[in-house]
């Protein structure tokens, strides 16, 4: 009898260093792959999992790409993992490139963060290059994606060529001008017209409302048409002596020191909900935004919106595909990359999503929905676009864009704007927070 | 290991040997060299060893599991705290020695993020106490349907931080918010909760007071169940009404749950994260524009993931670490003044 208990406590001993062993040299082990393994290691035949990382609402999914991409290619399934935030999303993707393991086969890759992959990560991306025709692009947007010895590691995806949309029915009540073209005109060719416009809004504002979300989309939407942005062509930080910061920002204090922006922080709940209550009267309107303030505003916004053109040829925001060298299959992922940025598919995308064409040759055939044209009452949402998308001026991004960006917007123009600091104090402040960011 | 149990396992390694030879006999037949069984002999050893080794097989599991997931990692930020890593090139480490060190010394961001996170951990966590007590008070009477009562307690601590913060977020919004409309019927002008310093402290601690409350006052009335009635009974024939009762009874019987739950809450204030995170909406990690609630847990989220910083990032978590040891030894020595002086 003790003999028997002994050795059974022995066996469990045993058991429990066995089993911890081989829990730990399992974690030890190579990382087995999460979700692109095929059933047959990828011998012809069988089925071969893609996956495709994005962030936010990409459009793909909801432009019904996949499906359709599943259907003309039965041996291939897609899956798509969403991370709402890019900037949640981005420093995961980056880790994961690093680490060689964990990335999905094709990546997303936002504009703000474009820079910082071609000048950290090109080696951890496919030469995209050499697959496709680049001169079909805009060449700004390949200009973005290519490394300086001209290794492409993204395709374009969308682009996010700037409009004003405006609420006609507040515009009336407040005696302004409501016709497009003729609004177009009053602004053409300076956001501070575009301000002076606002001024003229709030002498006879209708009660509870204001002319503009808030005074960031002004500096965001100014900037997106200015050629010099933070950082000179040699990737020098140059914000606080470029020209462009300068415009931006003069114009959007212009908004911050005035009664006139509800004060709103994009992408909140509350901002949301303002569209909802009509709150505001204008937003800075890069082709994207469409596809908000259709969704939020519901229902009751249909037929008050318009949509006329920017005082200022821009781009705000966008994105890029690229291909991680450390996928396993690589050459099914090019495939559907190219796939996806094809002319036909980003028209799909634009029809269901409102998300622009990085491709002039796809510009012709667009046509949005047409609850959207309805929605935003009639207005030549493709034609508005295509004009303003033609005539971006080239733009320089720089490694620390995105934290650069944030510094001036949420730091610097919010003193401003909702803590009454002066024009003077905001720039010091995001001064200092850019100080902190580059790490001086 | 025992000397009875000593003996046991020797008693039962003699057992084992094969019965009627002699010990001696057994070691010629082995040869030369080989030590003599008996006591000494494998089986025997093994059955010793075994007993040794045993118990720490058992714990082992949560002390590799620690080894792995907690001190590696917390040794590993030691060295990239002393060296410049950013996160878009890992594999370049450059030594620079307590820079990063110096450098958080001199940042009004970090001293900020310190003072926030100090404040906001004393007013969510005073009278989330406070209030804990009274309401296991409360509780520990005999009322009607005292189950849902303590289930309706505990609801607010399932729900998910997230979804709590953005209720919030839309009661505080300064705009059209729950809030600043109930403070226009008191005729008070609307404030700006995201943005005055006061204001969001006040908004990000509620936040923590709502989710945490009902989650004390169960553990408060736990102990106060445990309080035999007996001191109860004599304190009332001793003619002492409800609140002395409280005070002279209750009070000091919960003192050792007190104290727990003070380390407990305090650790949870020093390491604040989601919820400033999740008020502060789109770049909530910068913890408002003057950085007004930023603590140290998104301070260091922000320099590391954000700006991707990340040698001073693993600064301000070592830092974060060393701080919670001073507050820890802190607790410890008010812990037994209050035992000495009972």
């Amino acid at each position: 009898m003790r003999t028997s208990t002994r050795g059974s406590r022995r066996l469990m001993a045993l058991a429990a260093v066995a089993a911890l062993t081989t829990g730990l040299l399992a974690g030890c082990a190579e990382d087995s792959d999460d979700g692109s393994s095929n059933s047959d290691g990828g011998s012809g035949g069988g089925k071969t999992t893609l996956t495709i990382g994005t962030f936010g609402v990409f459009g793909y999914k909801q432009a019904g790409l996949y499906d359709e991409y599943m259907k003309k290619n039965p041996d291939i399934t897609i899956k798509e993992n969403v991370t709402t935030r890019t900037d949640v999303y981005w420093p995961k993707t980056l880790t994961r490139l690093q680490a060689g393991s964990g990335t999905d086969d094709i990546q997303a890759i936002e504009i703000g963060n474009i820079a910082e992959a071609v000048q950290t990560q090109a080696d951890k991306f496919v030469d995209l290059g050499k697959e496709v025709d680049k001169s079909q692009w805009l060449d700004w947007k390949t200009a973005q994606a290519t490394t300086k010895d001209g290794k492409t590691i993204g395709l374009g995806t969308d682009i996010g060529p700037m409009a004003v949309c405006y609420r006609k029915d507040l515009f009336k009540a407040a005696g302004l001008e409501t016709d497009r073209t003729k609004l177009a005109e009053q602004w053409k060719g300076d956001w501070s017209k575009y301000v002076d416009v606002g001024k003229e809004y709030m002498k006879k504002a209708p009660k509870g409302t204001k002319f503009v979300d808030s005074a960031s989309s002004v500096y965001n939407a100014a900037l997106g048409g200015e050629s010099q942005r933070y950082y000179d062509k040699d990737g020098n930080v140059i914000w606080d002596k470029s020209t462009g910061v300068k415009k931006a920002w003069d114009a959007s204090m212009e908004v911050a020191t005035s009664d006139m922006s509800a004060k709103l922080k994009q992408f909140d709940k509350p901002w949301d909900q303002a569209f909802a209550n009509a709150k505001f009267a204008t937003v800075a309107c890069p082709a994207w935004m469409i596809g908000y303030i259709q969704e939020k505003s519901g229902d009751a916004g249909k037929g008050k919106w318009d949509i006329a053109a920017a005082p200022t040829a821009a781009n705000w925001g966008g994105a890029f595909v690229g291909v991680p060298t450390a996928g396993k299959h690589q050459k099914e992922a090019i495939a559907l990359a190219k796939w996806l940025t094809a002319p036909e598919q980003q028209a799909k995308v634009f029809a269901k999503q409102a998300s622009f064409p990085s491709i002039p040759a796809a510009y012709p055939s667009l046509k949005p929905q047409a609850a959207t044209t309805a929605f935003f009452s009639n207005a030549p949402i493709t034609q508005i676009f295509s004009d303003s998308a033609k005539t971006i001026p080239t733009q320089i991004f720089g490694v620390k864009d995105q934290p650069i960006g944030t510094a001036i917007t949420d730091i610097g123009i919010l003193q401003v704007e909702q803590k009454g600091k002066t024009p003077d104090q905001g720039w010091d402040a995001a001064n200092k927070e850019i100080k902190d960011v580059l790490g001086q | 290991m025992t000397s009875s149990k000593q003996a046991l396992a020797q008693s039962a390694s003699s057992a084992d040997a094969a019965p009627g030879s002699q010990p001696g006999a057994a070691r010629r037949a082995h040869g030369r060299g080989t030590p003599p069984p008996g006591p000494d002999s494998w089986r025997s050893r093994l059955y010793r060893w075994d007993m040794k080794a045993s118990p720490y097989a058992f714990i082992a599991p949560f002390f590799i599991f620690f080894g792995a997931f907690g001190l590696v990692p917390l040794l590993y930020t030691a060295w990239y705290s002393l060296h410049n890593v950013q996160l878009s090139n890992l594999d370049q480490q450059t030594w620079v020695g307590l820079d990063n060190y110096k450098n958080l010394m001199s940042s009004d961001f970090f001293w900020g993020a310190l003072q926030n996170t100090f404040t906001i951990g004393v007013i969510s966590t005073v009278p989330q106490l406070v209030m804990a007590i009274g309401i296991a008070h409360l509780l520990n009477y005999k009322l009607r349907g005292s189950t849902m009562w303590r289930v309706v307690m505990l609801t607010p601590y399932a729900t998910s931080v997230a979804a709590a913060t953005l209720v919030f977020v839309l009661l505080y919004s300064w705009d059209g918010g729950m809030i600043n409309w109930l403070l226009g019927f008191v005729g008070v002008d609307p404030v700006n909760w995201r943005e005055s310093t006061w204001g969001s402290q006040f908004a990000v601690s509620s936040i923590v007071i709502w989710r945490w409350t009902g989650y004390n006052a169960l553990i408060y009335l736990a102990a106060m169940q445990a309080i035999p009635s007996d001191l109860y009974e004599s304190a009332a024939l001793d003619g002492a009404g409800r609140w002395q009762q409280f005070r002279h009874v209750t009070i000091p019987m919960l003192r050792p749950t007190i104290l727990f739950t003070v380390v407990v809450s305090t650790i949870g204030a020093t390491q604040l994260f989601g919820e400033p995170l999740l008020f502060g909406g789109a770049s909530g990690s910068k913890g408002g524009s003057e950085h007004q609630y930023q603590t140290l847990g998104l301070y260091m989220y922000d320099q590391g993931w954000i700006i991707g910083n990340l040698g001073k990032a693993s600064a301000i978590a070592w830092t974060m670490f060393l701080i919670l040891l001073i507050v820890a030894a802190v607790n410890l020595l008010i812990t037994r003044r209050l035992r000495k002086s009972q």
